[in-house]
């Protein structure tokens, strides 16, 4: 007979918090297992009352949204929580901010309204910003041209089976080229497909339709992510929760 | 501009490697200081891969301590793997510090821990991508002090030519003599030069400074004499013992990597030193005398590093952490307070006996009892008595059968072969051991989901300890070790299939072997095979046994020796070891009469409980076994 653990089962989760934070500057370059790292122990040390699964290895409860690539930095991730005890959403957010390091951090916190859905649901697309340093506008914009005038832009993609063809322009939905202090920039909206289209694989069709080479490594901002309605804005994924809120403070005046 | 960021020529490389986590700093606890506001600038350096020198205790402590000092600012470096290397040299990056980013060569100081010969090759690399000549002799002013520290430096002579100094002991004293005696040659306008600075270092107690003392040979080979080359230098330079550790209770804020490292975990060392005698440790004889850490101190440690860093687990580490004078309060009133809490504690045992498993007991209460790990080292009880890690097979089969009736499932089991005096049927015995641990286990747990991991490599002889006289044993020995062992565990899958075996081939241990027992001449063969691109020769997808041997055969011919003479060759009593002026505070006389003792397979006991000073320690460095126990008690923590 295996052994069982000792005592109660733990406490069952009473609220769950969901998160937009951000990854900046040097710690672009964190996998999305090393955020992960990071967050639970940064959850620990503000003391954050955690829910946890049964068992001998129990886990905190928490749930990641898809991440921004490792070397992409982001102001939009997401990740849902769930607590054993009720806090107020603003309290955690400054702890778990000041918890972190510098270059994550903590940019919204709302409790998860109740039958609103869930959080997956309402992100399908992301907003990126891609810098291009040693890249003007005027190389910058025909190449967006040329890449928005194709149906299909094939470009080879590397993943854990070796090199995979895979079509880059299905997925963005709008592209543009834009400038700031003298410095290329690619702005675009991209549905979160399968397979999934990141900026490099924008960046390769771009090599690949107009020959355009960027001298330096081109730096990209996840701007935000959401659900993208037909007139190509893109919502917040936290509204609804926000939305749901207000009643029930009002009720409480 | 000294000191200023190299991060935004290095960004762009960083786009082009395999994780560049590892490289950008940023860390929880990590510290950059303004480099202006100090006087004396370190830079510490781990000669490995970041995920193996992040979490290395050494360096934690002395950048702590180093920091908290206003005066000095300290700062980490690591190897770099050879994807950045070779992007760094394209685009003319030197080698840097990941807290600011700073090049390694604007740094008064570049301390380097060797935990393992095997990273002399990363020192030559990060010297030559840092732009600082590799020869000792080479380097000015201009260039930083170059100091080895970590356990190899008991026996820094294989790279004297590449070190300015060794320093031979406990870090967390001399680090601040040496940081005193920069300051003041820069606060003088560096009188001398270098070569002042150095000689002032050289009288610093437990600094080694090679340039100071002349190596001679005889025709023979061997070392015909060491001499001092200056009248005020030490004739013998002597090892740093830190006593009363709950005075130094680093790291207090241990760093907390973005990237995955190799111990997930916080650790908290309970004692510094050992006295069990086992003859092959180097670590258990240069660490002498014990030193514990007090029942609360350690209890304070683990309640403000769990606080700094967020981790869920801590290691309770010392050399044989179950000998602690306390562990068994330690550990019920440790599993007491984190109760429910969700922290997990873990103790790296060693020694086999039953007691180990209590404490894991209390450790697991509510965990997983998985894997549990005890070293026997020797496979059978007469080589066991060789190399005094006593245990009866009786006592071993029911000290992990006690494991699996306790509920664990895994029981891992280290042992060593190539020791002194062994023959095949020492190492054969581990098969027949394994077999009847698994089935009086089976019996025990009455399931037979259990399992028992044998892992083996082959033993190096270490400078300092009673075996530095020994014949090592060839690889081929070994590998043929191995390959029996092997042929037995399989013999009878019934059983064989719950024995797994896990095990070093002999070729690095060879190596290893060189650069621990060899002298000067051997800097050769290190800077040969760097130049010909070795490095990173603890992992074995870079390590190459072919270039190490072809260069140790050119390069040692002309002085009449060869990696036999270093490995396999058994040394006489009165040769002169490339390590006698270096003092560990062990008389060579009692080494000697140990070793004479292992041969004829006499035991020695343990001087924490026999008062016994024969080893020659405690006299010698003025120093004192210091444990418990105190009888005190950690008070439950207040609820937040």
């Amino acid at each position: 007979m295996a052994r069982q653990p000792e005592g109660p089962p733990p406490p069952p989760t009473v609220q769950k918090l969901r998160l937009r934070y951000a990854k900046r500057g040097r710690l672009r370059f964190a996998s999305h297992r090393d955020l992960a790292r990071t967050l639970e122990r940064a959850l620990r040390r503000a003391q954050v009352p955690m829910a946890f699964s049964a068992g001998f290895s129990p886990h905190p409860k928490i749930s990641y949204l898809g991440a921004a690539p490792t070397g992409a930095a982001s102001e939009a991730e997401y990740v849902e929580i769930g607590l054993s005890v009720r806090c107020d959403p603003e309290a955690v957010r400054a702890g778990l901010d000041a918890s972190l390091p510098d270059e994550v951090a903590i940019l919204e916190c709302v409790e998860a309204g109740e039958g609103t859905g869930s959080l997956a649901d309402r992100i399908d697309t992301s907003v990126w910003r891609v810098e291009l340093p040693g890249v003007t506008l005027a190389e910058l914009r025909p190449a967006v041209e040329e890449f928005l005038s194709r149906d299909v832009v094939t470009v080879a993609k590397r993943t854990k089976n070796g090199l995979k063809d895979i079509d880059a322009r299905a997925s963005v939905a709008s592209a543009s080229a834009g400038e700031e202090a003298g410095c290329a920039i690619l702005h675009m909206v991209v549905r979160q497909l399968t397979p999934a289209v990141r900026p490099d694989d924008v960046l390769a069709a771009l090599a690949a339709v107009a020959d355009l080479h960027p001298p330096l490594p081109p730096r990209a901002v996840r701007e935000a992510q959401g659900r993208l309605d037909d007139t190509g804005t893109v919502a917040d994924p936290l509204g609804p929760d926000r939305a749901a809120r207000i009643p029930r403070e009002h009720a409480a005046i | 501009m000294t000191g200023e960021t190299l991060y935004p020529r290095l960004e762009p490389l960083l786009a082009q490697i395999q994780k560049p986590i590892q490289y950008v700093g940023g860390e929880l606890n990590s510290q950059v200081k303004p480099w202006e506001d100090a006087a004396v600038h370190w830079a510490l350096m781990y000669p490995d891969a970041y995920e193996v020198g992040l979490p290395n205790q050494g360096l934690m402590i002395l950048y702590e301590v180093l920091n908290e000092r206003p005066d000095a600012l300290a700062e980490r470096t690591y190897a770099v793997w050879p994807d950045l290397a070779a992007l760094m040299r394209e685009h003319g990056v030197p080698q840097f510090t990941v807290d600011g980013h700073r090049s390694v060569a604007d740094f008064d100081l570049l301390g380097v821990s060797f935990a393992t010969e095997l990273g002399y090759t990363n020192l030559l690399e990060a010297l030559d991508l840092a732009g600082v000549p590799i020869h000792a002799v080479d380097r000015d002013g201009s260039h930083p002090v170059v100091v080895a520290g970590g356990h190899a430096a008991f026996n820094p002579e294989p790279v004297a030519d590449f070190v300015d100094c060794a320093v031979l002991g406990d870090g967390e004293q001399v680090v601040g003599d040496i940081t005193d005696v920069v300051k003041a040659w820069k606060a003088q306008g560096r009188p001398g030069g270098r070569m002042e600075l150095l000689a002032r270092l050289a009288r610093v107690e437990g600094v080694y400074v090679p340039r100071f003392y002349a190596v001679s040979y005889g025709p023979d080979g061997a070392i015909a004499g060491v001499q001092r080359t200056r009248d005020d230098v030490p004739a013998t330079v002597g090892k740093r013992t830190v006593m009363d550790l709950d005075e130094w209770p680093y790291p207090k804020t241990p760093i907390v990597p973005l990237a995955e490292s190799v111990h997930e975990r916080m650790s908290v060392e309970i004692f510094r030193g050992c006295t069990r005698g086992c003859r092959f440790c180097q670590a258990g004889m240069i660490t002498r005398p014990v030193r514990e850490r007090t029942i609360t101190g350690i209890g304070s440690m683990v309640e403000q590093g769990l606080k700094a860093t967020g981790y869920e687990e801590v290691g309770l580490l010392s050399l044989s952490s179950a000998d602690h004078s306390e562990i068994g309060q330690l550990a019920k009133q440790l599993a007491d307070r984190y109760e429910g809490t969700n922290t997990s504690l873990s103790l790296p045992s060693t020694r086999v006996d039953a007691f180990n498993v209590t404490l894991a007991n209390e450790l697991s209460r509510n965990g997983r009892r998985s894997g549990l790990t005890f070293a026997p080292e020797g496979g059978s009880e007469r080589i066991r008595r060789v190399i005094n890690k006593t245990v009866s097979k009786e006592d071993l089969v029911r000290t992990v059968t006690t494991a699996y009736a306790n509920g664990w499932r895994q029981v891992k089991l280290y042992f060593m072969c190539g020791l002194p005096t062994e023959t095949d049927e020492d190492v054969l015995e581990i098969a027949e051991l394994a077999v009847e641990v698994i089935r009086a286990g089976r019996e025990a747990s009455g399931s037979k989901d259990i399992r028992c991991t044998v892992s083996i490599g082959g033993f190096v002889p270490k400078p300092h300890t009673p075996f530095q006289w020994a014949s090592q044993a060839s690889a081929e020995t070994i590998d043929h070790r191995l390959r029996v062992l092997r042929e037995a565990i399989n013999a009878d899958r019934r059983i064989g299939r719950s024995i797994g075996l896990r095990y070093h081939d002999g070729k690095p241990g060879v190596i290893e072997g060189l650069l621990s027992r060899g002298d000067r001449r051997v800097g050769r063969v290190i800077e040969r095979v760097w130049r010909e691109g070795g490095k990173f020769d603890g992992w074995s997808e870079h390590f190459s046994y072919d270039r190490w041997t072809a260069a140790a055969a050119e390069e040692l011919a002309p002085f009449g020796v060869d990696l036999d003479w270093y490995t396999t060759r058994e040394r006489t009593e009165h040769e002169i070891l490339p390590w006698d002026h270096l003092d560990s505070g062990l008389d060579k006389e009692w080494l000697w009469e140990d070793w004479q003792e292992a041969l004829s397979e006499e035991e020695v006991a343990d001087c924490r409980w026999t008062p016994c000073y024969d080893c020659g320690v405690c006299p010698t460095m003025g120093t004192e076994i210091q444990i418990g126990p105190t009888g005190r008690s950690l008070l439950p923590l207040t609820v937040v």
